[in-house]
């Protein structure tokens, strides 16, 4: 009963996601002489149907760049958005495709991201989520995993990231922020214990707009670690990795 | 008691169904009892390129074998999560779990052993970047065509094996069936490869694991 209820609900909830609500449907026409139909989305699927110009087709969904078309016959298949942009629409205006292009990563809000590097000798995997307030400025909240020779770590933190020059492809920034680290020596190193401590750090690094979402990011911060000894820890991390932006 | 929970949680499905806009009337209503002179070919409907469904992510979970070095092949399972950014490249963070074995000299010598059952638990997670090569279509029988897509995949990650985690690099290949827009059946083998230093000196193990699995994209 209970397995029987459990796939029931999968099977209504995948429903309702996929396909077979076909109502917000978006009709426009083709202004191209034609759009070809891809099996699937993207550029090495074959095409299987060209429509005309001035035939009426439904956009249905989308998928990085390609969206899932619905002609008069009822095929469907997907286009390339370069193709979908030179549509329009029933009224007569044309279709704006949201786009994600230099611009769009100036007026970006919410970002992902993963690095990986050397933090003072050990591994470093660190994921990122930032928010920008203004053109410059954003905060960002990180969380590693530092795996070493003698030690395992984990760091939570907070960033202020200052761009210098947002509007550059290629753009230089500083950062300033504070955390907690972790520490948990390796079990053959005898009489250690597991600490915590907090930490202050300050950093450089560039950030580069490839394609679409993505952005190539590459830092160096220099740590202070806040221990109960007399004299506080100094630790120099560098990383690089990918981010995405919506 | 249990029951009443999912009947409750099928109420809950049926009503998210009706609400995300199954059923709802495809036509629009005219106004006014003047008859239409001319019929419009399709009702006007206010929805715009940015109300399209978008489905750039992909959830699911696979289940295969693991052979961890030294400590036997056993079955793996785990999740996925990805996000496609472009039709080539994507992220995937993934994780899994595998029960090891004793190994060869463990069960040879009878009582020596080398690690806890808790520590034989092998645990880990990863974070990939992947990209689609060899996309196409591939052919069952005469008339079903099913769209395809080999990926390469490699990214770091930790282990937690052996009373320790243990930073890891993986690299694999995969292969993606996809039956329906929404659902891929994936076919996979992936290198975990760590270095552990369990048996006296530290040595880089790999770790070969193949598996399949089913995800949805959303």
């Amino acid at each position: 009963m209970r397995k029987l209820a459990l796939s029931l609900l999968i099977l209504q909830l995948s429903m309702a996601d996929s396909g077979f609500c076909a109502e917000r449907a978006l009709a426009v026409v083709i202004e191209d002489p034609y759009i070809e139909l891809h099996s699937g989305p993207g550029r090495g699927y074959p095409i299987f149907y060209v429509a005309e110009r001035g035939e009426q087709i439904e956009v249905l969904k989308r998928r990085t760049d390609w969206f899932k078309i619905r002609v008069r016959h009822g095929e469907e298949g997907w286009v390339n958005d370069t193709q979908l942009a030179r549509t329009f629409q029933l009224n007569g205006e044309p279709i704006e495709l949201p786009g994600y292009s230099l611009a769009d990563y100036g007026e970006r809000r919410w970002e992902f991201g993963v690095l990986y590097g050397d933090f003072g000798g050990a591994n470093v995997v660190s994921t990122y989520g930032a928010f920008s307030m203004t053109e410059n400025l954003s905060v960002e909240l990180w969380l590693s995993d530092m795996l070493g020779r003698f030690s395992n770590s984990q760091l939570v933190n907070v960033n202020i990231v200052h761009m210098l020059f947002p509007e550059w492809r290629a753009s230089p920034f500083f950062t300033l922020g504070t955390g907690v680290i972790h520490t948990e020596p390796k079990g053959t190193i005898v009489a250690t214990t597991d600490r915590t401590d907090n930490l202050a750090h300050v950093g450089v690094g560039v950030r580069t707009y490839i394609t679409r979402r993505l952005l190539f990011r590459a830092e160096y911060k220099t740590y202070v670690v806040f221990t109960s000894r007399d004299d506080n820890q100094e630790i120099s991390e560098w990383k690089a990795g990918f981010s995405f932006f919506f | 008691m249990e029951s009443r929970i999912f009947v409750l949680l099928l109420i809950a499905g049926l009503i998210l169904a009706t609400l995300s806009g199954c059923g709802t009337n495809r036509v629009v209503q005219q106004d006014g009892e003047r008859p239409a002179v001319i019929e419009p070919e399709v009702a006007r409907r206010d929805i715009s390129i940015g109300d399209i469904d978008t489905e750039n992510f992909e959830v699911g979970g696979f289940i295969g074998m693991m052979s961890v070095e030294d400590f036997g092949v056993n079955t793996v399972i785990g999740a996925r999560l990805a996000y496609h950014m472009t039709e080539d490249l994507f992220v995937e963070l993934s994780a899994g779990r595998a029960d090891t074995e004793q190994t060869s000299f463990e069960r040879l010598s009878g009582a020596a052993q080398l690690l806890t059952e808790a520590d034989r638990e092998l645990t880990y997670y990863n974070v990939s970047l992947g990209y689609n090569v060899l996309p196409g279509e591939s052919f069952f029988g005469e008339g079903r065509a099913l769209n395809t897509t080999f990926y390469v995949i490699g990214g770091v990650g930790k282990t937690n094996f052996a009373g320790d985690n243990r930073f890891t690099l993986n690299l694999g290949l995969g292969l993606r069936l996809i039956p329906r827009d929404w659902l891929a059946v994936h076919a996979d083998i992936r290198d975990h490869i760590f270095d552990i230093d369990l048996l006296g000196q530290s040595k880089t193990s790999h770790n070969f694991e193949a598996h399949i699995g089913v995800t949805f994209f959303f």
